[in-house]
């Protein structure tokens, strides 16, 4: 049986050979803290399988998780204080680019849709086979899906060196910088938040204001919770755990009995409409003003105001008609 | 009560634009110490959360994929496809950009459009040369203004509304990490992935529909300020 922990070991691994190619990479002009970061970043992916064992009391060998915590703030110090370099990129020229995509056509797309195609093969067809462990059909599909993009991607463009798309994403890995781990972190906050009970807080205001088995109301106070949670904050990510820890499990799913994904999918997106309209989202919304030289640098919200608030209205009566 | 004040240690980091990453940092630390923790236990929490949520930041197995594919030419040929559509007008332009982001983010391909990726260099620029060309003659600064802000539009609007139709993208991952190890559950990233089609399919209709009114709207504002250049002055007025 294929684990998922054998994926995570998968994506330390990567980063640990990234982290090793990094030292080597004088261009970067913080190579030695950007290898520690990566380096120990691609560690804590092994070590967690100790961690979630110990957690989930599901055998196995297990290790203590204060450590685990002690190594993700030394990451939040390293990217915090911008201890974070790139090097210059390993790429082709512009010139063999068009070159090749001239050559290759509408076949370079073709490694591109193997990753979900397999993915879904892997969600749908094969996850009752006993070949994945239980629930975890689609993330073990994921790396399926890369490991045969890969080879078929190599394939496809007559690549031979297994080197060049380790250098290829490297490159993208620095570019992203701690972008990249921003999403688990938040992941972590809002385990926290739940851990010393905010959610419990403001689902306690949310339960004095609401009115008592009202399922509409509830969603509209989760879906425009979201929406507003996320103008502040400028980030989907971080409101998500809060307002689901206050509204969205408790009343939405414990209380009314909602449909778990369908609950939990749509308001994420209730949170992405918001994103739709605040300047905090800077690196969607402000940046494309500038990249096009615009007067009005809140023009694209201006125009995305309508559609986003047309969305959060299509995502509450979605919610409400589907997922009870 | 108190523990929200972690609540506004976040929204305060991120209104005075401090490294979003120390912020969550800093927020995680002093809310576990508000909510009763003592030093150890928040460091537990730290690494058994970290653990549990490893699957937000699997798609990074990607890179390497996504990485040799540019390096031969996934951009340029991303590019030829959408300069195909160059020939219609801007709104309908712009709405057949919108079908293509979503279509390419919802397959995971969220790197190869963006705006300094495409909008810059080639969805914009393209957008302005049709609504000169359909109304022959040059676009006044606040409607190039507004086709570039919708150029923009068009870009973020199919990036959000796409993606989460792939299921290995950060926010389908962070709901099945946050779910899984907070609740105990055993959610499956291809189930949250399937409700997000119906809020893509929402977001087409309802911005591509705005886009195609963009074309009534610049010729109906283009005629106007037309009208007022070509008005014959009245007499004795100096030119």
């Amino acid at each position: 049986m294929i684990k998922v922990e054998w994926l995570y070991w998968l994506v330390g691994l990567v980063f640990v050979v990234m982290a090793v190619q990094m030292t080597a990479d004088r261009s970067n002009p913080r190579r030695w803290t950007s290898a520690a970061f990566w380096g120990l970043l691609g560690l804590t992916f092994p070590y967690g399988t100790g961690v979630a064992n110990a957690t989930a009391k599901n055998g196995g060998w297990t290790l203590p998780a204060e450590p685990l915590g002690v190594a993700v703030l030394a990451l939040i110090v390293l990217a915090g204080f911008n201890f974070l370099g790139k090097g210059e990129p390993v790429t082709s020229t512009a010139g063999e680019r068009e070159a090749s995509a001239t050559r290759l056509g509408g076949r370079i797309f073709v490694p591109a849709l193997t990753i979900p195609l397999v993915a879904i093969v892997c969600a749908s067809a094969l996850d009752t086979s006993g070949l994945f462990e239980k629930g975890k059909a689609t993330l073990i599909g994921l790396g399926v899906g890369c490991l045969v993009a890969l080879t078929v991607g190599m394939l496809v463009t007559g690549e031979r060196r297994l080197s060049v798309p380790l250098h290829s994403g490297r490159s993208m890995l620095e570019a992203m910088g701690s972008a990249l781990l921003l999403p688990q972190l938040l992941a972590v906050l809002g385990s926290i938040f739940a851990l010393a009970g905010v959610g419990t807080q403001v689902g306690r205001i949310a339960h004095d204001v609401l009115p008592d088995h009202s399922t509409y109301l509830a969603v509209v106070a989760y879906c425009v919770g979201m929406f507003l949670f996320t103008l502040i904050m400028g980030n989907a990510f971080a409101a998500f755990p809060v307002m689901t820890a206050a509204i969205g499990w408790p009343v939405l799913i414990e209380q009314m009995h909602g449909d778990v994904p369908a609950v939990l999918a749509i308001g994420m997106l209730a949170g992405f409409s918001g994103t739709l309209c605040t300047p905090m989202a800077a690196n969607y919304n402000i940046v494309p003003a500038t990249l096009l030289e615009l007067k009005d640098q809140y023009g694209p919200i201006k125009t995305q105001i309508p559609t986003a608030l047309a969305l959060l209205v299509c995502a509450t009566v979605i919610m409400a008609l589907f997922a009870f | 009560m108190i523990v929200l004040l972690g609540v506004v240690v976040v929204i305060l980091g991120f209104v005075t634009r401090r490294n979003p990453v120390l912020v969550v940092g800093v927020a995680g630390v002093f809310t576990g110490l508000l909510g009763g923790m003592n030093p150890l236990e928040v460091l537990a929490a730290f690494g058994r959360s970290f653990a549990d949520s490893r699957s937000v930041t699997v798609f990074a197995v990607v890179l390497p994929v996504i990485g040799l594919l540019e390096r031969y030419g996934l951009r340029e040929q991303a590019r030829r496809l959408i300069g195909r559509l160059g020939a219609l007008s801007a709104g309908r332009f712009l709405t057949a950009y919108l079908l293509v982001r979503q279509i390419t983010a919802a397959l995971g391909l969220t790197s190869i459009c963006g705006p300094a990726q495409t909008v810059r260099p080639l969805v914009a620029p393209m957008a302005e040369a049709a609504a000169e060309r359909s109304r022959g003659a040059a676009l006044p600064d606040r409607l190039r203004e507004k086709v570039r802000s919708y150029a923009a539009s068009a870009d973020t609007v199919g990036l959000f509304f796409g993606e989460d139709c792939f299921l290995a993208i950060g926010s389908i991952l962070l709901i099945t990490g946050f779910v899984n190890s907070t609740y105990h559950q055993d959610l499956e990233p291809a189930r949250l992935a399937l409700w997000a089609v119906p809020l893509a399919v929402c977001a087409f209709l309802v911005h591509g529909a705005r886009l195609l009114l963009l074309d009534r709207q610049l010729q109906r504002e283009m005629a106007l300020s037309h009208a007022e250049h070509d008005l014959p002055l009245p007499k004795g007025t100096a030119k």
